[in-house]
């Protein structure tokens, strides 16, 4: 078997991969290693060949493989190293990763810090219980995105679209443009999943129609979907009898969320968040397993790549100190909690003497309210909407300020305030 | 007449409402948070743009397809026959990002750009 010796590994050369190793690279961490299983780099990206990617790291809006290209060539600009088409089977709390690659064989990297950023997975039909055949023409959004951008083919003519998340939309307009008639979009909660500007851009642009509060209920075809009963649905989402209706498509595209793609992280111990489906991490992005960081999709589902990117370099910055021996902590430990109207926070725990940067999403939508962060500082917001991601930064020195060693983020109204 | 525009330039997603009269000019906006607001809405309504990506088949290449952009926005109603043009472009590998892969874009005096190497 052969075997290597990495000052930091990043497990994924997706967006949050390749800034995670720009960053343990100029950081100084002299040997940095990118795994990858995709014959390329760049990640999903490489199919979200849509624009609106980049509006806040560089200022214009790029296409995904855009974003990608500058980060890839960044990359190919140092001398850090990247294993394409390679498998990680595992990673140990020890920090050796075993892989697999078809010219090595196995390989046992041994890594004095690890960044995971194997980003998500899509939710499949299984996840869903919709009764029905199994019939062709049933995918995830992300793909038929693949078919379609990459492959160069499409997937069908006739489809209908589960789910209002951000790829959903987007592949609306991708199968229209191309050619193909959209019937409907479909959505469970009573406001769109996506952003609204998708919503505008991709379904309302096209003469869609989006049905709120309405799912799927049935799948029809044997050996190609013929079609698809949808229902209006209760508060418990449950169909509402009477309310049936047969929409005639060939293709049933299911945009319902992503999750967190953490196998390897669990099988290294690392804790892992019951509501992000991520990793738990402190302010350094280190796990609770010493010198495994994360970052990107793998954490928690982002929405904006430029926030995967902002987050990735700081998990890559202090991997890069790990292995350099140079990461300085300090004793005291503050707790962050989600509060009213918040349903996560990242990073779960502050301990360094810098300034942390908190991402957060609210559980419902909410207009003319005010974020407050522990107390310490307070930002209004005409409004907050499950889909789009907050962002605050607090300084060590407002930090100071905290009474206690819990900080609690919560959404209160401006009334209130 | 009133017309509602929902702002995307951020995601505040501000409802505009213009009231346009019957030369289809619009005589007052309201709803808007902001000046970029009024700008894109009076843009949205008067000759809404959006820039088209998609695919072009390409030779040689590690992919079948490449994907492309317009350049600079075009008018709105000129996507589709943006996408029937793009679909008979053939490009060949290998490309470098931003490489033009069609000059003058519909006479649009826009460029079809690479949008990766490919």
């Amino acid at each position: 078997m052969k075997k290597v010796h990495v000052d930091v590994a990043v497990i994924g050369g997706g967006p949050a991969g390749l800034a995670a190793a720009l960053a343990a690279r100029s950081e100084g961490a002299e040997k940095v290693l990118i795994i990858e299983r995709n014959t390329e780099l760049g990640g999903i990206l490489q199919q979200c060949i849509h624009h609106g990617f980049g509006l806040h790291r560089f200022k214009e809006e790029l296409t995904g493989p855009e974003y990608a290209q500058r980060f890839v060539n960044l990359v190919k600009d140092t001398d850090i190293d990247v294993l394409l088409e390679t498998m990680v089977l595992e990673v140990t709390p020890e920090r050796k990763i075993y892989a697999v690659n078809s010219e090595n064989g196995m390989l046992e990297i041994t890594a004095k810090a690890v960044v995971l950023a194997m980003g998500c997975r899509e939710r499949t039909r299984g996840a869903l219980r919709i009764p029905g055949g199994r019939p062709a023409g049933v995918y995830s959004a992300g793909t038929a995105q693949r078919y379609v951008n990459i492959d160069g083919y499409l997937p069908g003519k006739r489809a209908v679209i589960l789910g209002s998340g951000d790829i959903g939309l987007i592949m609306a307009r991708r199968f229209t443009l191309e050619g193909a008639k959209v019937e409907a979009v479909v959505e469970v909660l009573p406001y769109a999943a996506g952003l609204t500007r998708n919503v505008v851009q991709c379904l309302e642009d096209f003469d869609i129609p989006l049905y709120l509060q309405s799912t799927v209920i049935e799948i029809h075809g044997t050996k190609r979907v013929e079609g698809v009963t949808i229902a209006q649905v209760d508060a418990d989402w449950n169909p509402i009898p009477g309310t049936e209706r047969k929409i005639e498509c060939d293709t049933l595209l299911l945009s319902v969320g992503l999750v967190p793609e953490n196998e390897l992280s669990s099988q290294a111990g690392v804790a892992i968040d019951s509501i992000t489906n991520g990793p738990i991490v402190d302010d350094s992005m280190m796990t609770s397993v010493s010198g495994i960081f994360a970052c990107g999709n793998v954490l928690h589902v982002h929405d904006l790549v430029d926030n995967v990117s902002k987050e990735s370099e700081r998990a890559g910055r202090y991997a890069g100190r790990f292995a350099l021996g140079t990461n300085n902590s300090v004793p005291r430990r503050v707790k962050v909690q989600a509060g009213n109207n918040i349903r996560y926070v990242v990073p779960h725990e502050v301990s360094s003497t810098e300034p942390v940067e908190f991402f957060m999403r609210v559980q419902r939508p909410e207009d003319d309210v005010v974020l407050d962060v522990g107390g310490l500082r307070r930002i209004r917001k005409a409004s907050v909407r499950p889909s789009e991601m907050l962002d605050v930064k607090i300084t060590p020195e407002q930090l100071q300020n905290l009474e206690g060693d819990t900080l609690i983020m919560q959404i209160i109204p401006q009334k209130e305030a | 007449m009133l017309k509602h525009i929902t702002c995307t330039v951020c995601p505040m997603s501000c409802d505009v409402v213009l009231k346009v009269g019957e030369d289809g000019k619009v005589l007052s906006l309201t709803g808007n948070r902001c000046a970029r607001g009024k700008v894109y809405a009076t843009k949205e309504h008067t000759a809404p743009e959006r820039t088209l990506t998609s695919i072009v088949r390409v030779n040689g290449g590690v992919h079948p397809v490449l994907p492309v952009r317009t350049n600079k926005p075009i008018p709105k109603d000129k996507l589709k026959e943006g996408m029937l043009v793009a679909a008979k472009v053939n490009a060949n590998a290998p490309i470098t990002m931003g490489d033009v892969i069609v000059k003058d874009f519909l006479g649009l005096g826009v460029d079809l750009v690479a949008t990766r190497d490919l």
